[in-house]
C-alpha cells in the first residue's frame, strides 16, 4: 500500500528552522514506522537522519515522537496509525540533525540519581538472598531501556526542563525498592528536591508513553510515598 | 574539541564484553581508560539477549563445571579449544554471583537463592538428560547483564565516548598504537593513541537478510583488523537460531522451549522426535534449525510454506506472561497474535558469529597459526574467537563468554599498558580514514549502498546460510567479486559532516563484504559438516582431515587460508548425537 509520511527535517549545517517533508512510499500494513523510515532513507533521501539499533525495542534507540505521540519506531505498525504519519524528534531535547535529539543532559539526570547498587557490606562467597517476593517489588521497573519517551512526554518537564524527569525516577525506584540496596535515603533526598518527584502533577503521559509497560506513574506515586514516610 | 587522545587502555565497542573489560581494567590503579562506542552504551546489542546465562550453580539440581563443558565441547562439534572452554565453565560460576552482588536482578527460588532454568543442550551426567542450568531474569537476561555492567562503569567513573564511531586500527613499531574513528555528531577524525587497545565491537550478522542482530552489528572490529593484515578465525561457522519470528527475524528465546515450548511442523508433528530423540525440542541450535530446513523442504511447513510452528499453547498463562513476558510482547505487537492461544509463526534467522578476532585465553590477538601475538592488541566477545564455541555455540555461552573473556581481556589489557611506554605516534595516521571518507563522498556510479546490502543479504541467505554446497558457494564467491567492484563506486547522498548516517552506513557495508568472503572463502576450503557448517556434498564430520581452525587472512584482496590444531584436554571427540 502507499502511505504518505511527513518528516520533521533539520540540517544544522543548511536550516535555520526545522521543516516538514512528504515522502510516500510503498510498505506493508504490518511493517513498522522504523522499516518505512528505512525506506525513505534507503531508496529516497539518504540524507535523513535518525538512530536506531535492535529494531524490536529492546535497545531504546529510536524513540520519537510519531502523529503527536512517542513510540519506539520499531516498535508501531503503519497499519495502527492514521496517514499521513507525521514523525518528528522528540519535545523538549536539542535537536541535533532530523530525528536525532541530544540524550548527553538526559543520561546526566540518570546518573544523578546513582544508578547502582549501593551495598557496603561484605559480600557473601555465594549470591546475597532475596524473596521472590522482593524481586517482584521492582519486578516492573527493571524494565527500563532509557529511551526517553517518558520524559519527553511529560508537560511538566517541557515547562521546566530542569525536572529530573519520569525515567530518572523509574531507575531511581529500581533501586530503592530493591531489598539488597542500602542507598534509599541518598535517593530519597535527591528526589525530594526542588527539581525532583514534586514537580509530577500526575498527568500520567509517561505511562502511556512507555514502550515497555511500565507503569511509570505508580513508580513515581511509590516513591513519593516512601519519601513522606521517610522509608520504603 | 581536541581531537587527539591519550589514554593507555582503549576500549572499542560498549556491549557486556567491552563494559567488563573497562570495570576491570579501570580497576588498575595508576592506568587511564577509555571506551570509544559509535552507540550509547545502553543501545548495545547485549540488551536484546533474552533466556539466560549458564553456570554450574547446582540451585534447582546438582550440576558440575565438567558437565558444563562437556556440553559446550560437545555442542561446537568438538571444535572448541578445551582449555579455554574449561576457564569458561569454572569461572562462570563465581562471574554468576559477581554479577549478583553488583546487583543483577536474577530471578530467584522460593529459598532466595538464583532460579535456573533448562537451556539447548545443557545436560546433566555428560549428556543424560536436561539439565537447569540457565539463570536468568525474566526474559531480558541480556538487557539486565548491559545495565548492571553499565551502572558500574558509571559507579567507577569509566570515561565514555558515545558515538564515536572507529573506523581504523593504527599499528606502530609491531604494536597496537591507537585507533581512529569519527564523531558522529561533528563528522570530526579524532585519534586515540594507546598502549593498548580491546575490540569488542560484537558481531556481523547483517550480511544475512533474515537475522535477529541489530542494523548496528555490521562486524566492525573483525572487518577493521582483517583490513589491517591480521586473520579471523573459523568465520564459515554462523549460528542460524531456529526460532527468529517468520520474515522478521526478531528473537524467541530458547528459554521459551526451556520452559516447555514445542516445535510443530505443518502436520502437526513434534518433529524434533525423529532428529534428537533424548533432548528434542532442547537439542542444539544448528540441529535444530537443519531439522527445520529439510521439515519445510520436504512439504511440511505450515500450509507447505517456510516456516513452521512454536508451540506455547499448552503452557500456564502464568508462566508465558511472567517468564516470557518480552516475547509475548513481540508477538502480540509484530504478528498480532496471543501465544497463549495461538502457536507462533517462525524460521531460522542467523544470529552469532562463531568465528571472529583470534584471541588466547587472556584476550590477546594471535597473528599466526604459531600462536605469534600482536602485542597491545586484544579482543573479547562475539567480536573475539578464543574459540569457546567451536563449530556452534551452546545458547546463554555468549553471556558468559563476554563476562568471562572480557574481565580476563580487560584485566590483561591493563597490566600491559602499565608495563610500557607509548609506541610512536604515525604521522599519517589518519591518512587511510581521511582517503576513505573523501573517496565514498565522490563516488561517481548511481547505486545506493542500499542496493547493494540488499542484494548482498539476500545471496548470503540463499548460498551460505544453514546448508552449503559447493556450487552455491562457487557462485557466491563471484557475486562477491561482482559486489566488492560495485561497493567501490556506490554514490553517498549525504556529503554533510552532521551525523552523516548515510556515510557510515556504507562503511559498515564494505565491512560486511570483506567479512562474507571470507565466510565465503573458509567454507568453500572446508570439505565437511561440522557443528553450524553444513556441506550437503560432504554430509560428515571428519577429523582426520578437519579438525582444526580456519585461520583467514586478506592479502592484497585475495583470501589466504591457514589452518591451526585445535585444543583438545578432556573430551576426545566422539559422535556427536543428542
Amino acid at each position: 500500500m502507499k502511505v504518505l509520511f511527513k518528516i520533521k527535517r533539520f540540517n544544522p549545517e543548511k536550516n535555520e528552522k526545522p521543516y516538514f517533508a512528504t515522502y510516500e512510499i510503498d510498505a506493508e500494513p504490518t511493517d513498522r514506522v522504523l522499516d518505512a523510515l528505512h525506506a525513505i532513507k534507503w531508496q529516497l533521501d539518504g540524507t535523513l537522519a535518525l538512530r536506531r539499533s535492535c529494531g524490536h525495542g529492546i535497545c531504546g534507540s529510536d524513540a520519537m515522537r510519531i502523529n503527536g505521540r512517542n513510540y519506539l519506531a520499531c516498535k508501531v505498525l503503519i497499519k495502527n496509525l492514521k496517514q499521513p504519519i507525521t514523525v518528528e524528534p522528540m519535545m523538549g531535547f536539542t535537536v541535533k540533525k532530523d530525528l536525532i535529539v541530544d540524550m548527553d543532559p538526559f543520561f546526566a539526570k540518570y546518573r544523578s540519581i546513582k544508578p547502582y547498587l549501593i551495598n557496603n557490606e561484605e559480600t557473601p562467597a555465594k549470591e546475597r538472598i532475596q524473596s521472590p517476593e522482593d524481586r517482584e517489588k521492582f519486578d516492573n521497573t527493571t524494565k527500563c531501556i532509557l529511551c526517553g519517551a517518558c520524559t519527553t512526554a511529560c508537560p511538566s518537564f517541557w515547562s521546566n526542563s530542569n525536572y529530573i524527569g519520569p525515567a530518572a525516577i523509574v531507575q531511581a525506584h529500581r533501586f530503592i525498592f530493591d531489598s539488597r540496596d542500602k542507598g534509599a535515603k541518598e535517593r530519597l533526598s535527591i528526589l525530594d528536591e526542588n527539581s525532583g518527584v514534586w514537580r509530577c502533577r500526575t498527568i500520567f503521559n509517561c505511562t502511556d508513553a512507555c514502550p515497555r509497560d511500565i507503569d511509570v506513574g505508580r513508580a513515581i506515586g511509590e516513591v513519593k510515598q516512601a519519601i513522606l514516610k521517610g522509608s520504603t | 574539541m581536541n581531537t587527539h587522545h591519550q589514554y593507555d587502555a582503549v576500549i572499542v565497542g560498549a556491549g557486556g564484553a567491552g563494559l567488563m573489560a573497562a570495570l576491570e581494567a579501570s580497576k588498575v590503579s595508576g592506568v587511564s581508560v577509555a571506551v570509544v562506542s559509535k552507540l550509547y552504551p545502553t543501545r548495545s546489542h547485549t540488551g536484546t539477549a533474552q533466556g539466560g546465562i549458564c553456570a554450574a550453580l547446582g540451585n534447582v539440581e546438582p550440576d558440575s563445571w565438567e558437565w558444563h563443558m562437556f556440553d559446550t565441547v560437545k555442542g561446537g562439534d568438538y571444535l572448541g579449544d578445551q582449555d579455554a572452554i574449561e576457564i569458561l565453565c569454572r569461572e562462570a560460576v563465581d562471574l554468576i554471583y559477581e554479577l549478583e552482588h553488583m546487583g543483577l536482578p536474577f530471578n530467584r527460588r522460593p529459598d532466595g537463592r538464583i532460579d535456573q532454568r533448562n537451556f539447548g543442550g545443557h545436560t546433566r551426567e555428560f549428556g543424560k538428560g536436561p539439565i537447569k542450568r540457565a539463570c536468568y531474569a525474566a526474559d531480558r537476561t541480556g538487557h539486565m547483564i548491559l545495565q548492571t555492567l553499565y551502572q558500574q562503569c558509571i559507579k567507577q567513573e569509566v570515561t565514555f565516548f558515545n558515538e564515536y564511531h572507529v573506523f581504523d586500527l593504527v599499528l606502530s613499531e609491531g604494536r597496537a598504537a591507537g585507533v581512529v574513528a569519527v564523531s558522529l555528531e561533528t563528522g570530526e577524525i579524532h585519534t586515540f593513541h594507546t598502549k593498548s587497545v580491546l575490540f569488542a565491537t560484537g558481531g556481523c550478522g547483517n550480511m544475512y537478510q533474515i537475522t535477529s542482530n541489530a542494523h548496528t552489528l555490521t562486524g566492525d572490529g573483525m572487518g577493521i583488523v582483517f583490513r589491517r593484515g591480521i586473520p579471523l578465525e573459523d568465520m564459515e561457522f554462523f549460528q542460524f537460531h531456529p526460532t527468529g519470528i517468520y520474515k522478521m527475524g526478531i528473537l524467541i528465546t530458547e528459554g521459551a522451549r526451556g520452559e516447555g515450548g514445542i516445535l510443530r511442523n505443518g502436520k502437526g508433528e513434534r518433529f524434533m522426535e525423529r532428529y534428537a530423540p533424548t533432548l528434542l525440542d532442547l537439542a542444539p541450535r544448528d540441529m535444530i534449525s537443519r531439522a527445520i530446513y529439510l521439515e519445510i523442504r520436504e512439504g511440511r511447513g505450515i500450509g507447505g510454506g517456510d516456516y513452521v510452528h512454536l508451540d506455547l499453547t499448552h503452557l500456564d498463562k502464568e508462566v508465558v506472561e511472567k517468564k516470557l513476558p518480552d516475547i509475548a510482547d513481540f508477538v502480540r505487537t509484530y504478528l498480532g497474535i496471543d501465544p497463549v492461544k495461538e502457536q507462533i509463526p517462525v524460521q531460522p534467522t542467523a544470529h552469532y558469529a562463531m568465528g571472529g578476532i583470534p584471541t588466547d585465553v587472556e584476550g590477546r590477538v594471535v597473528i599466526d597459526e604459531k600462536g605469534t601475538i600482536l602485542p597491545g592488541l586484544y579482543a573479547a566477545g562475539e567480536t573475539a574467537c578464543v574459540s569457546v564455541h567451536g563449530a556452534n555455540r551452546l545458547g546463554t555461552n555468549s553471556l558468559i563468554d563476554i563476562i568471562v573473556f572480557g574481565r580476563r581481556g580487560g584485566r590483561h589489557m591493563a597490566h600491559f599498558a602499565k608495563g610500557t611506554e607509548f609506541a610512536t605516534w604515525p604521522k599519517d595516521a589518519s591518512s587511510y580514514l581521511q582517503e576513505e571518507i573523501a573517496r565514498l563522498k565522490e563516488g561517481k556510479s548511481q547505486e545506493s549502498a542500499a542496493a547493494v546490502r540488499s542484494e548482498l543479504q539476500e545471496t548470503m541467505m540463499r548460498d551460505a546460510s544453514v546448508f552449503r554446497t559447493e556450487s552455491g558457494l562457487k557462485q557466491m564467491e563471484e557475486k562477491l567479486r561482482e559486489l566488492q567492484g560495485r561497493f567501490k563506486g556506490i554514490r553517498i547522498s549525504d556529503v554533510g559532516n552532521a551525523y552523516n548516517t548515510d556515510l557510515y552506513e556504507a562503511f559498515e557495508l564494505g565491512y560486511l563484504i570483506d567479512l562474507s568472503e571470507a565466510i565465503v572463502g573458509g567454507a568453500l576450503a572446508r570439505k565437511e559438516s561440522r557443528g553450524a557448517h553444513s556441506r550437503e556434498d560432504y554430509p560428515k564430520r571428519n577429523d582426520a582431515e578437519w579438525l582444526k581452525h580456519t585461520l583467514c587472512y586478506q592479502k592484497n584482496g585475495k583470501l589466504e587460508l591457514k589452518y591451526k590444531p585445535v585444543v583438545i584436554t578432556k573430551f576426545q571427540p566422539q559422535e556427536r548425537k543428542y
